[in-house]
């Protein structure tokens, strides 16, 4: 049978017709699907390897960053992604509006007291497991902003952060470096060690009857989640 | 290009006349450097601003400044005019400490709403008769004005998270209406930062709208109190709108700045003020036409990638120039840090090739962005601001030009060098987001021309008179009670600044008079009964920097 008719109905061999694929790319297997890495493997197609391993290099490779953009250096961070800086050339490109669909979120810039709880819980809603880079001097103590009366004295007083990348604002060069340097320990395997966290989200019923929760009682409801800035035990 | 309105002469309204409107209502006297003041009685407050307006034509509200002395609150409303914004008069009225009660402005102009407000939950002023008398800044929640005298920022707070209950849930419907409470924000791609929108939509109309502003607010005034005039100030502009507009914003402090502390600039630091700053508002420009692209399409890939592209040349020209990317911290009291850097021939060729490619490029965005039909139909007639209404609000900038009135401080109070250069005040009166993306656009072509300007004086300035700074003293202590208020024309509008010196080398108050915060403020007006996505869309064409709306 030729190929160049097609196959109306199976009349001799139920064998798929493999004519064009030949003439067009020679005998034998097609090598456009094989990488450098199956060269690698050799003539086998398996591979032995731990799972956990296998996993960590698959996330390590892939990240899908969150569309988050605070302040200044959310600019830097456009940069980053876009043309000339281009992060996705790294496995670390296309940003995601939603934190559900995130592993990595880029904190950049300050974190104030009114937007210390919102950050938490978009945290919250990334799903498992999740790495953070802060972004910018603002993120490590409050940078130029430490001294304010609004500004949370880091990003690491709320989440976890697991690389910080200092700068006012870092390059996008440094960026990129922060997150290569990301993509190694998730590579590796290395996780964050989990700080205890000075402010965290709560009932307000929960929360011990000082002065300051008694003057609010009327304002709260007791189910209603807060978060409590204790600015005195701040770095 | 050029406008092709006739600007109406105004009348110029002397010292005289004012203390004759006034009249007994004055209580004395309190000049400022830029202005006549009048203290007033604060129960008269909106009979003499209204007089002030309708008589004498003061129809800009340009800033509202609070603040605590020992003995008083003190509010003072800084009045110009769209006309000619030389002209100005500032308004004081004290209150009592005990009782810091002051009738609100906010018939008369709208855009004291917001304004009492931020000076309610900084200072702790209560004004009479506001319609919404709520915290702006800071959660409802917080105990303390922190701008007022003895606030121990020590003292813990608690803020709430309640408004992401989620908008769907059936408790958001009104029962009689059928209307739907939607929020919009503050973690949200199209809101340019994290602005947070408070929508009531009754099927896909928007009804009503409240941006909830303060989750980028970083005390920058607080900051620059703390700062000494010299040098400790100037980092902190480049952060409030850091959208590369920097220069613009750190000409703001300077021109304050010299002229409270009486410094003279060289000439030729002017040339390379107004050549750095053009630069920034190309790539202010750029980078919102690219985002507004990115809200009116949700493309990505496109127009936003060409906004940057244009921008990375921009910024590396500007690190050539200043050794930052974005936060320059070039400008100094009485000039700029260092000359062009050498070679200069090799820096004034690689500005040049910019400008050169600059008329491809913007053909290029004509043919993608205003020439495309999805684009006219999303953004043509909608957001609509008339210019009675943008003036009630204190809209400046490409905002304001987008609706006809003929305001650029860059022209109407000269400063640097604009004077000694041929340009043109972009205006469009089409009122919709159309227009404001316009005139934005053809800005840009204006800039390079100024800076092209620039570079044919800079390449031919002597050798010899090359004088980058001025000498100024080290310490820099301006008489106390002294107090000016100056503004230039940043990216967004009218960027000012209110300084009161205190006789140290500090500043007693410092007050940022941000364009966006007056331009945001506008937003109900241009969005309401008109669907999300052009809410959207207004949104975007108003070119909000977070951090200069919060401060």
């Amino acid at each position: 049978m030729s190929s160049e008719q097609p196959r109306q109905q199976i009349y001799d061999s139920t064998a798929p017709s493999t004519d064009t694929r030949d003439s067009r790319i020679g005998e034998g297997a097609d090598d456009r699907f094989n990488s450098k890495l199956r060269e690698a493997f050799g003539s086998t197609p398996f591979i032995l390897t731990k799972f956990d391993k296998f996993m960590n290099w698959v996330r390590g490779n892939s990240m899908f960053m969150l569309q988050f953009g605070i302040a200044c250096c959310s600019i830097e961070m456009m940069h980053t992604y876009a043309i000339k800086h281009d992060l996705d050339r790294f496995g670390a490109g296309v940003p995601r509006a939603s934190p559900r669909q995130a592993d990595v979120m880029i904190v950049p810039g300050t974190i104030v007291s009114k937007f210390g709880p919102r950050m938490k819980r978009v945290y919250d809603q990334m799903p498992e497991p999740k790495f953070v880079v802060g972004m910018g001097s603002c993120t490590i103590s409050g940078g130029p902003f430490q001294e304010g009366y609004n500004v949370v004295k880091g990003a690491e007083e709320i989440i976890p952060i697991d690389i910080h990348v200092p700068g006012c604002p870092p390059r996008p060069e440094a960026l990129v470096y922060g997150i290569a340097k990301l993509q190694e320990r998730i590579r590796n395997g290395e996780s964050t060690p989990v700080v205890v966290k000075p402010y965290e989200l709560e009932e307000f019923g929960d929360l011990p009857k000082d002065e300051l929760v008694q003057k609010l009682a009327d304002d709260i409801d007791e189910e209603d989640l807060v978060m409590r800035y204790n600015w005195a035990d701040s770095p | 290009m050029s406008t092709g309105l006739e600007r109406e002469p105004s009348v110029e309204v002397t010292e005289g006349d004012l203390e004759a409107l006034i009249g007994d209502r004055a209580l004395a006297r309190d000049d400022h450097l830029n202005a006549p003041g009048f203290v007033i009685r604060p129960d008269d407050v909106q009979d003499v601003l209204t007089d002030l307006r309708d008589e004498a034509g003061f129809d800009h509200l340009a800033n509202l400044t609070a603040q605590q002395y020992p003995d008083r609150y003190e509010s003072i409303y800084h009045l110009r005019k769209y006309a000619d914004p030389t002209q100005e008069v500032s308004i004081v009225v004290p209150t009592t400490t005990d009782e810091p009660v002051s009738q609100t402005a906010e018939p008369v102009f709208r855009t004291a709403d917001w304004h009492e407000r931020e000076a309610f939950d900084l200072v702790g002023i209560d004004y009479e008769g506001h319609p919404d008398p709520r915290r702006i800044l800071l959660p409802e929640t917080w105990q303390g004005h922190p701008l007022s005298e003895g606030y121990d920022q020590e003292k813990p707070q608690l803020v709430t998270l309640t408004e992401h209950a989620n908008p769907v849930q059936p408790d958001h419907h009104d029962d009689e209406s059928d209307t739907m409470f939607l929020n919009i924000g503050p973690h949200h791609p199209a809101t340019h930062g994290v602005l947070h929108i408070e929508t009531v939509l009754d099927g896909e109309t928007v009804v009503d709208v409240d941006p909830d502003i303060g989750y980028l607010h970083r005390c920058e005034e607080q900051m620059c109190q703390n700062g000494t005039y010299r040098h400790q100030i100037m980092p902190y502009p480049d952060r409030w709108d850091y959208v590369s507009a920097g220069l613009l914003n750190e000409w703001a402090y300077a021109r304050t700045a010299e002229d409270l502390a009486d410094i003279d600039v060289p000439e030729y630091a002017q040339v390379i003020r107004t050549m750095g700053a053009e630069l920034c508002r190309i790539a202010s420009h750029m980078l919102a036409l690219a985002t507004f692209a990115l809200d009116v399409y949700g493309d990505f890939t496109a127009i936003f990638q060409y906004g940057m592209r244009d921008r990375e040349v921009v910024q590396d020209i500007l690190e050539d120039l200043t050794g930052q990317r974005l936060m320059f911290n070039y400008f100094r009291l009485g000039g700029v840090a260092w000359d062009l850097p050498e070679p200069r021939e090799e820096f004034i060729e690689k500005t040049r090739d910019f400008l050169d490619g600059l008329p491809a490029k913007v053909d290029e965005y004509h043919d993608l962005l205003t020439a495309n039909e999805i684009f006219q139909i999303r953004t043509h007639d909608t957001g609509i601001l008339e210019p009675e209404v943008a003036k009630q609000y204190g809209c400046t900038g490409p905002v304001a030009r987008g609706s006809g009135i003929d305001y650029d401080i860059r022209r109407d109070d000269p400063y640097g060098y604009y004077d000694n250069l041929e340009w043109d005040v972009v205006t469009e009166d089409g009122c919709d987001n159309y227009s404001r993306v316009l005139v934005r656009m053809q800005e840009v072509e204006e800039s390079a021309k100024i800076i092209e300007q620039c570079l044919d004086l800079l390449e031919d300035w002597p050798e010899d008179e090359r004088t980058v700074q001025s000498n100024v003293p080290r310490t820099l202590k301006p008489d106390a009670d002294t107090e000016i208020y100056r503004s230039v024309e940043g990216a967004k509008g009218e960027l000012g600044i209110y300084i009161r010196a205190d006789g140290t080398d500090k500043p007693g108050r410092f007050k940022i008079r941000s364009p966006c915060f007056h331009n945001l403020s506008a937003l109900p007006e241009l969005s309401e009964g008109e669907y999300v996505p052009d809410l959207i869309a207004s949104l975007g064409s108003l070119d909000i920097v977070l951090g200069e709306v919060d401060r």
